[in-house]
């Protein structure tokens, strides 16, 4: 037993834990634990320390246990909602854009729709009113053309009356002429019916 | 002991408990898990609290993270290993967070304990065994046995194929554990030089300036490991899921 204390001391130094090892049960056990006292402060490697390794797996059980409580009852569901919710959103937002486009394209449809019958209208009312102008100018250039040959017509007919008269007249002159002539020929005057036969006769050899 | 680089992985007691003779003392380790999840729960909360529909700045990183994890879970495991997305996404922020907490000077790094991250494999692990055989019942063994191998192969094929089964919580857990671990200990190791090299003069001081540099980039490096390490245990974890939602197809 006084052996022990030696021993406890000597083991450590060796290195060799296994030491004191079968040669007497309460050497071995103050050994054992001497061992395991310098271990922790200097001897093994730390990670290596298996004294550490129930405290250490306790405390990740519990943190470890608590960290994925959490994620798994309030962050993961919360994050993923908020995706999601983007998620949604973006789609009811392109939703949104491609049915104002839809309504937008519908609006362009229909003015273009109107735009055409506008353009069509327009082309009836042109033609309506050229065709209208046509038949006016050619009413009015009916109208004219009368009249212009009424006109003709009334000049026509007056230069006939002035010439049926002005041939009256020129019996008339030639009678007065030849009466005239003869009384300065001959000296005595004429009879009227006579120098009215004679240009009658000469009239008709003319 | 200030310039030993293991001793930022010490874990200390704040608080000893002991129940049933175990030891569940409050270390720090524990008080950086607390402070993990707490800045990670209270980053997620509070900054879709106002559930904007046009998001702030801190509201879109929270949303960035969903959605990369969403994708990536659908990418791996299909539309229906999305059950599976607020285990993913715990995970990876966890996981994340507990590796960003970790570059601050003087903080303890959570994720630099195998201890930790065999426990999180493991659970990743258990919960693919047991949908799986849940789902499957024995058909999910068919995993072990891929279709279309020649009869004569398949008990090498299926052996193969049980090993790396096996070998995935350690592979998961001695991945992420290395890396925080390795890059730790390189800056420590880096910046004690720093420390070291200036305590010998002007010359040392020069010659500092050399592991300086080297610190300042480890660090760079580090913030990608972390988010790297994150990723790739969230990915992994993705892929291990798939074998539990779709069976050996």
């Amino acid at each position: 037993m006084f052996v022990t204390p030696a021993f406890a001391q000597g083991a450590p130094a060796n290195g060799d834990p296994n030491a004191a090892t079968g040669t007497a049960p309460a050497a071995e056990v103050h050994t054992e634990t001497g061992v395991a006292h310098d271990a922790h402060a200097t001897g093994v490697f730390p990670p290596f320390d298996h004294t550490t390794y129930s405290s250490q797996l306790l405390w990740l059980v519990i943190t470890f246990g608590f960290f994925y409580w959490i994620m798994q009852k309030v962050v993961v569901p919360r994050v993923g909602g908020i995706l999601e919710h983007r998620h949604d959103r973006i789609a009811q937002d392109l939703d949104e854009a491609s049915r104002l486009k839809a309504e937008a394209d519908a609006a362009v449809e229909t003015y273009e729709k109107e735009l055409a019958s506008a353009r069509a209208k327009a082309g009836t009312i042109a033609e309506t009113a050229r065709e209208a102008a046509r038949a006016k100018a050619a009413a009015d250039r009916a109208a004219i053309e009368t009249e212009l040959s009424e006109k003709i017509a009334a000049a026509e007919a007056s230069i006939a009356t002035i010439k049926a008269q002005a041939f009256a007249e020129v019996g008339a002159i030639a009678e007065e002429a030849a009466g005239a002539i003869v009384e300065q020929l001959i000296g005595p005057k004429a009879s009227a019916e006579d120098v009215r036969a004679a240009v009658a006769s000469a009239k008709v050899e003319a | 002991m200030a310039n030993d680089p293991t001793h930022q992985f010490q874990v200390f007691k704040i608080v000893p408990i002991e129940i049933g003779g175990i030891d569940f003392s409050f270390t720090n380790a524990s008080l950086f898990m607390v402070a993990t999840v707490a800045a990670a729960s209270g980053f997620l909360y509070f900054s879709t609290a106002n559930r904007g529909l046009i998001p702030t700045r801190m509201q879109s990183v929270a949303e960035m993270s969903y959605e990369f994890i969403a994708s990536m879970l659908r990418e791996g495991a299909g539309s229906q290993g999305m059950k599976f997305f607020p285990m993913v996404f715990s995970l990876f922020m966890f996981v994340l967070t507990a590796n960003l907490l970790g570059m601050f000077p003087y903080f303890f790094t959570v994720t630099s304990q195998i201890i930790v991250t065999f426990a999180l494999a493991l659970f990743v692990i258990l919960t693919v065994l047991i949908y799986g055989f849940y789902k499957h019942g024995l058909h999910f063994l068919s995993v072990f046995a891929p279709a279309g191998v020649p009869k004569v192969l398949l008990p090498l094929v299926s052996s193969i194929e049980i090993i790396s089964f096996l070998s995935r919580p350690i592979s998961l857990s001695v991945r992420l554990f290395a890396n925080m671990l390795a890059g730790h200990i390189t800056l420590k190791v880096f910046a004690g030089f720093v420390a070291s090299m200036s305590a010998m003069g002007a010359l040392g001081v020069g010659g500092a300036i050399l592991p300086l540099l080297m610190t300042v980039a480890m660090t760079g490096l580090e913030f990608l490991v972390a988010f790297l390490q994150a990723y790739v245990f969230a990915v992994l974890t993705c892929m291990y899921l798939n074998d539990a939602v779709h069976g050996g197809h």
